[in-house]
């Protein structure tokens, strides 16, 4: 064989190794991650663990010299409420916002919009926290006679704030894929604006608005340094907006610190965080099972 | 006396940037006429289809000058765009299967006009899709995406679905790109059929295909009207431009 066969075969040979490597080492932090989390929680988890007390209690006394309790039924009810009021608000927003710079304005606002969109990604959660605090805890003081401002409103639009840029700019390359022969066809049989963003577009970008959807969950779910700042960080199950909370991740934040190492505390933490695991992997699998279902018919 | 033409085009200009697509082009066409239009390829067959059912006002940097009359209302003046493309039939020539399923990417057009009758709806696509050719081949997988057809049924798939809001106007632009020759033959046979009821514009690069189908050939080169003329003079040995001529028999092209 020539020698330049040689340094080809090797070269290919490096690539390849190369994006192996860069394949494999995905997986393996996963479950390194994972390997970690649940080793640090698993000693505590199989020493006669109250899993009815866990899930269905909302006494969360880890540090009571006499009672300790470790329910979290509250902290996954205020995670559960800010996140789904976050959604609530950012997805119809972020959609709303990926369509229209997608298929409505002029090249010149549509770098601009998206530059500003960027930005927004770009603010560090602790500044949402600090604009929660200080700019919106005292509007919903006013604006609702609340007693306190930092509670499931405040969260839910931080939230919101910070999950919107993520599904805008996922949301608009989903749309922006969908090849514009649809969009010529779509007009071509007499389909208003309207009629093709919604007949056409968005089902043809289903996938990827539903990630970027999904994103924006993910983003709310494990965000912890604004919600610890604008919810109130009281453990409560709320019945109103207007109530305070505390998640499941600025609990992890807020104690991880002050438990002693190895102590049944520090590793119940150390459950939670196998809990926001898995909470995460269900909204992960439903999604992928929804868009498989929609891709077999 | 002649009957008023159904469309008329008179000066149209259009360019790109800088570029012109078409130049000054103007003629008229009969109702329940099929009028091909030849010519190599960037010689703004399509932009000209695309200013018929102005979906050319979609693209930013092009510009459009003349007038272009369909009944004699003047189009580009109209302020309802989608009734006018309700009234015009238009097959692309690479497929477009919307990502939809095939009984849906035919009942889009009806739909978007507002019929809502499932048993009317059904009735509809069975005979756009037989008219088509496609229906004997997918009338048990109605609901499976038409996506996933092979690129001649999509391309059939189109054609029912210009065929589905009963066009006035049936354009086609290069429609037998991708389909087999036997069923090109089919297709033909329908638009025979369909020139009683609509008048049809048949872009196309296959000059045996215009020779078969249409009264009269235009013949387009570089974005300016050569030649229009009753199919046997354009393609007989005596059209009146040379260019015809050598376009027709093959001497470039």
């Amino acid at each position: 064989m020539t020698k330049r066969g040689h340094r080809e075969i090797i070269v290919e040979w490096l690539i390849e190794s190369v994006i192996r490597l860069c394949g494999i080492s995905a997986i393996l932090f996963v479950f390194g991650i994972f390997f970690f989390v649940f080793r640090e929680g698993g000693a505590v988890l199989f020493k006669d663990f109250k899993f009815g007390e866990f899930f269905f209690s909302t006494a969360w006394y880890p540090s009571s010299p006499s009672h300790v309790r470790y329910g979290t039924l509250a902290l996954l009810a205020g995670t559960f409420s800010v996140t789904v009021l976050a959604m609530v608000i950012a997805i119809p927003f972020g959609i709303g916002a990926a369509i229209f710079v997608s298929e409505f304005c002029g090249p010149k606002l549509k770098e601009t919009l998206k530059i500003v969109i960027e930005l927004l990604a770009a603010i560090p959660s602790v500044v949402w926290g600090f604009i929660g605090l200080t700019v919106l805890n005292p509007l919903i003081i006013r604006l609702f006679d609340a007693p306190i401002g930092l509670n499931v409103l405040n969260g839910g639009i931080i939230l919101a704030l910070m999950s919107v840029p993520i599904i805008v700019s996922i949301g608009e390359d989903a749309l922006k894929a969908v090849p514009d022969s649809y969009r010529e066809a779509g007009l071509a049989l007499g389909a208003t604006r309207w009629q093709l963003i919604y007949r056409v577009l968005l089902p043809a970008a289903k996938n990827g608005l539903l990630a970027a959807g999904l994103l924006g969950v993910a983003r709310a779910v494990g965000e912890t340094m604004a919600v610890l700042m604008a919810t109130g960080h009281a453990i409560n199950i709320p019945t109103s907006l207007l109530d305070p909370v505390r998640t499941l991740t600025a609990t992890i934040a807020a104690e991880l610190g002050e438990a002693p190492v190895h102590s049944d505390h520090y590793r119940v933490l150390f459950v939670i965080g196998i809990l926001l695991f898995l909470i995460t992997t269900v909204v992960n699998l439903t999604a992928d099972l929804i868009v498989r279902g929609v891709r077999k018919k | 006396m002649i009957p008023a033409p159904h469309i008329e085009i008179e000066g149209l200009t259009v360019h790109y940037g800088a570029k012109p697509a078409l130049r000054g082009v103007s003629f008229t066409v009969q109702r329940n006429e099929i009028l091909a239009i030849i010519g190599p390829a960037q010689s703004g067959k399509t932009t000209l289809l695309r200013c018929l059912n102005r979906t050319l006002d979609h693209e930013r940097h092009a510009r459009v000058t003349g007038v272009i009359k369909v009944d004699n209302e003047d189009i580009r003046r109209t302020n309802n765009v989608y009734d006018l493309r309700r009234r015009i039939g238009m097959v692309a020539p690479l497929p477009v299967g919307l990502p939809l399923t095939i009984y849906d990417n035919v009942a889009f057009a009806p739909r978007m006009a507002g019929i809502t009758d499932r048993a009317e709806l059904e009735q509809r696509v069975e005979r756009c899709l037989r008219q088509a050719a496609l229906w004997d081949e997918v009338k048990d997988r109605l609901h499976t995406l038409g996506t996933k057809l092979s690129g001649g049924q999509q391309q059939r798939l189109t054609i029912a679905r210009a065929l589905s809001h009963d066009p006035e106007i049936l354009c086609l632009d290069e429609f037998s790109i991708a389909i087999d020759p036997v069923t090109t033959m089919r297709i033909e046979d329908v638009l025979k059929e369909l020139r009683a009821r609509m008048t049809i514009l048949l872009v196309t690069n296959l000059v045996q295909q215009a020779r078969r189908l249409a009264d009269r050939t235009a013949f387009l080169f570089n974005g300016e009207l050569v030649e229009l003329d009753a199919t046997e003079k354009i393609f007989s040995e005596t059209p009146r431009d040379r260019r015809t001529y050598d376009y027709t028999h093959g001497v470039f092209g």
